[in-house]
């Protein structure tokens, strides 16, 4: 807030100036964290609210802060938000938060937390707070990630047919055939329309210069579209009034669109083709969402035991006999999909499904084999992959990664630990991490040991800023590291639904979003032009 | 008091739809013009519309003076409960009091303008309960059978409107997939459409589904088959014999909709059928007025 001349000591909440907010000098400028300091209005003695105190804490140091620039002023794009937040009181926010929160309990938008013996279903923590995306950096988005999976789509095909990505070199041999996820029984099956991913939430972060690039694919069994569509619900609910100072593309039509993907992936012979969400069960910690999309597209969810195969077609047991089921949205990983070709100890698959599927008597999404390219390993050589099959270069590029199976890598990588990411290349969820500037000596000597048994198996990236969004915590709002979680449907058509899951890293420094490691999410908008 | 609770939830029911969707409207659509939603419920508008969710809250929440609004309907349903107080068990009568004496503190309040959510959300619920409550404490005997004939003749009537509303030629609405959402919400009918349908949202499927769905407990069939039936019971427990004039006049609307064909009903002018199924509902109101509650001396004394 500029300090204005005429309104020396009036304490007022509404400033005459809506647009600026800029911190007091001396502020700015100082060697440390940028602290965005309210000007002190009142000499004598400090307003119980005053104005503006919920920023109180708030530095736009580097990285990218989703709301402010560096100089202290809000995006354009951020103002009305920044005007509301300017003149809420954190009793306000907190009810709001409050009932967002209860919504969230009531409709049993709970999280299954592993390794953790007590309770273990907790609320997804939500944050209040919008992450606001414009209009032209999401065709930004669209346009990179609709490219990114046409070239995945065309490389799966290609490495399960005839290989010639991997004929002339521009991916080895050897890193594709030793990928835990590649599956040898997918070798010349014909996947309907050739697509092998239907469904992507492909993780991106945003950088300093405000870039965003991609983190991770997410090609097998992505989740947390539901939580996505609940935060709006509950966001329109709880924030109408700032809500309607936006417009905010909608994405209620996810599991229509989600819908008319799987039609477009049933087999030709179907005429009125059956649906089915295969879940691994209640006790999955994305239970919830898998009812949740059964219920938005009215097609049925079953368990691996709720199906049989018979002929090689599939058939769903219900109480007027046995139905033909056409497609299978899976929620299951492959290795459980069925005992007589993966895992035989698996309870959550259906045996013979992998032969129906390969007679082409149902469709399967995501297919079988995907993960191969989600492996971090092949992340690294998703630019080149772009590059062989679009001869285009890639919109959004990847974040720089070493493969710990290279020996130059390896060299470099053993010698830089603190300052690294190590992740293991087969892992999702947080799990199998070493944030290296996080850590203790002890865990990378844990992890030195891990890489070199199996260095395949590693792969390093430099530790990033994420880009920070305000979130109110306690009584303040401060910054926090956040990602964003697009999802893709690739079908007949692409369809990036507008929006995404913000995750958020809650504990404060946090680089970890992931809400298997006590992550939070935001509402997402995206604005129309 | 049944007929005025429910018209108290569909219009709670509508505003908290409209104001959610008015959220997502496109950029060249104003999602805050409400003459649609005065339309749907089938209301003669006086003046001019109002041009803001606050605004429209106010008019058609609270305004106890229009007797369409929701405040009216609770008041005027309370009043009625009051006068058959020892009919009632006191379970209804506390809900119903309830619900009027919240709405009456919300009002008061004004603290429903920030989230009009949730205020529609008191009152649908509130409904909810009382209908959960009068099933389960009251017997079902003429006085219950009474209260169902109220509650679905304006279900089948309202029901009616919203759908004629959305299917007449030269509609107010763009044609799009969010109106159809919104239509099915509007009728709660969303979630039991897309178990029915699956989420593909026809035109035509979603006609059908409104209007001749035999399950769906919204569905203008569905609540003429519960009118008729109770007034069938009703004829029965007064002693008066099958065949009256409003049970054959219930009998007929559930008939024409038990054979109904939703190609053809759409293909003809949906608006004259449409309009002769509330042409019907008021028919039955009038006959069963007539015969149960005026009791006429002519028709009370055989000549």
């Amino acid at each position: 807030m500029r300090h204005d001349p005429r309104l020396p000591t009036e304490p007022s909440l509404v400033s005459r100036h809506p647009d600026t907010f800029v911190p007091a000098a001396g502020t700015l400028k100082s060697a440390g964290p940028t602290l965005i300091k309210v000007p002190q209005v009142l000499p004598m003695k400090p307003s119980p609210a005053p104005f503006g105190a919920l920023f109180s804490t708030y530095d736009v140091d580097t990285p990218y802060d989703e709301m402010f620039e560096q100089t202290g002023r809000p995006h354009p794009h951020c103002r009305p938000l920044f005007e509301e937040l300017r003149v809420a009181s954190h009793t306000e926010l907190g009810q709001r938060q409050m009932e967002a929160d209860k919504a969230f309990l009531t409709q049993g938008i709970t999280f299954t937390v592993y390794g953790d013996n007590e309770g273990t279903e907790r609320i997804f923590p939500f944050d209040l707070l919008p992450r606001i995306i414009t209009a032209s950096e999401w065709r930004t988005l669209e346009r990179g990630l609709t490219q990114r999976l046409t070239a995945i789509n065309l490389f799966l095909k290609d490495v399960y047919h005839e290989g010639r990505i991997l004929a002339e070199g521009v991916v080895p041999r050897s890193l594709v055939l030793s990928c835990r996820h590649y599956r040898r029984e997918m070798r010349g099956v014909h996947v309907h329309r050739d697509t092998y991913v239907s469904v992507a939430g492909t993780d991106l972060v945003r950088l300093e210069d405000g870039r965003f690039v991609v983190l991770e694919d997410n090609l097998r069994v992505p989740s947390g579209v539901s939580y996505m569509l609940a935060n709006r619900e509950v966001t329109k609910r709880v924030l109408p009034g700032l809500f309607d100072r936006y417009q905010v593309k909608p994405i209620a039509h996810y599991g229509r669109a989600l819908l008319t993907t799987l039609r477009s992936l049933a087999p030709p012979n179907a005429a009125d083709p059956t649906f089915v969400v295969l879940t691994p069960g209640v006790g999955n910690s994305a239970y919830f969402e898998h009812a949740f999309l059964a219920r938005e597209m009215g097609v049925a969810l079953v368990e691996g035991r709720d199906l049989l195969v018979h002929d090689n077609f599939v058939y769903m047991r219900t109480t007027a006999g046995l139905r033909k089921v056409d497609v299978i949205y899976r929620r299951v990983d492959d290795d459980f999909l069925d005992p007589l070709a993966f895992r035989p100890d698996s309870h959550l698959g259906v045996a013979g499904l992998l032969n129906a599927y390969r007679a082409g008597n149902v469709s399967i999404a995501n297919a079988i084999g995907t993960g191969l390219a989600d492996d971090k390993a092949i992340y690294a050589y998703i630019p080149a992959i772009i590059r062989f099959y679009l001869s285009e270069e890639p919109i959004l590029a990847n974040v720089e990664t070493y493969l710990l199976g290279n020996p130059s890598d390896q060299r470099y990588v053993l010698e830089h630990l603190d300052a690294l990411v190590v992740k293991a290349v087969g892992e999702s969820g947080g799990y199998g991490m070493l944030i290296g500037p996080h850590s203790t000596a002890r865990e990378r000597e844990v992890f030195r040991d891990k890489i070199l048994t199996d260095p395949r198996n590693f792969i390093a990236q430099p530790t990033l800023s994420l880009s920070r969004a305000p979130c109110f915590v306690g009584q303040r709002i401060e910054p926090r590291h956040v990602d964003l979680r697009p999802y893709v449907l690739y079908g007949d058509q692409v369809t990036v639904v507008p929006g995404g899951l913000t995750r958020v890293a809650l504990k404060k420094g946090s680089l970890v979003v992931n809400s298997s490691q006590g992550g939070g999410s935001k509402d997402t908008w995206v604005l129309e032009d | 008091m049944a007929r005025y609770l429910e018209r108290a939830e569909h219009t709670a029911r509508l505003i908290d739809v409209r104001l959610d969707l008015g959220l997502d409207r496109g950029p060249n659509f104003d999602g805050w013009d409400f003459r649609r939603l005065y339309a749907a419920l089938g209301l003669q508008q006086k003046g001019e519309a109002p041009t803001s969710p606050g605004a429209l809250i106010d008019q058609l929440f609270f305004d106890a003076t229009k007797r369409d609004s929701v405040a009216a309907c609770v008041t005027a349903a309370r009043d009625n409960a009051r006068q058959v107080r020892e009919e009632i068990s006191s379970g209804m009568w506390e809900q119903v009091n309830a619900l009027f004496l919240q709405l009456k503190q919300a009002g008061t309040e004004g603290t429903w303008s920030a989230r009009p959510h949730y205020i529609s959300r008191l009152v649908i619920d509130g409904v909810h309960l009382f209908e959960g409550v009068t099933d389960a404490t009251m017997g079902h005997g003429e006085g219950w059978q009474y209260l169902q004939v109220g509650r679905f003749l304006e279900r089948a009537a309202e029901n009616e409107a919203v759908v004629d509303f959305h299917f007449a030629r030269g509609s107010m609405l763009p044609p799009d997939h969010l109106e159809w959402v919104g239509l099915l919400r509007s009728c709660s009918a969303l979630e039991a459409y897309c178990r029915c349908y699956t989420a593909d949202l026809g035109p035509e499927r979603i006609a059908e589904f409104l209007l001749l769905n035999s399950e769906f407990p919204r569905s203008v069939r569905f609540a003429a088959a519960r009118v008729e039936s109770a007034l069938r019971a009703i004829a029965h427990l007064t002693g008066r014999g099958a065949g009256g004039r409003a049970e054959r006049l219930a009998g007929r609307l559930h008939a024409s909709l038990d054979y109904g064909q939703v190609d053809e009903i759409l293909s003809d002018d949906p608006h004259t059928y449409l309009a002769a199924i509330g042409f019907s509902c008021a028919q039955v109101h009038a006959a069963a007025y007539q015969s149960y509650i005026m009791c006429p001396i002519e028709s009370a004394i055989p000549a």
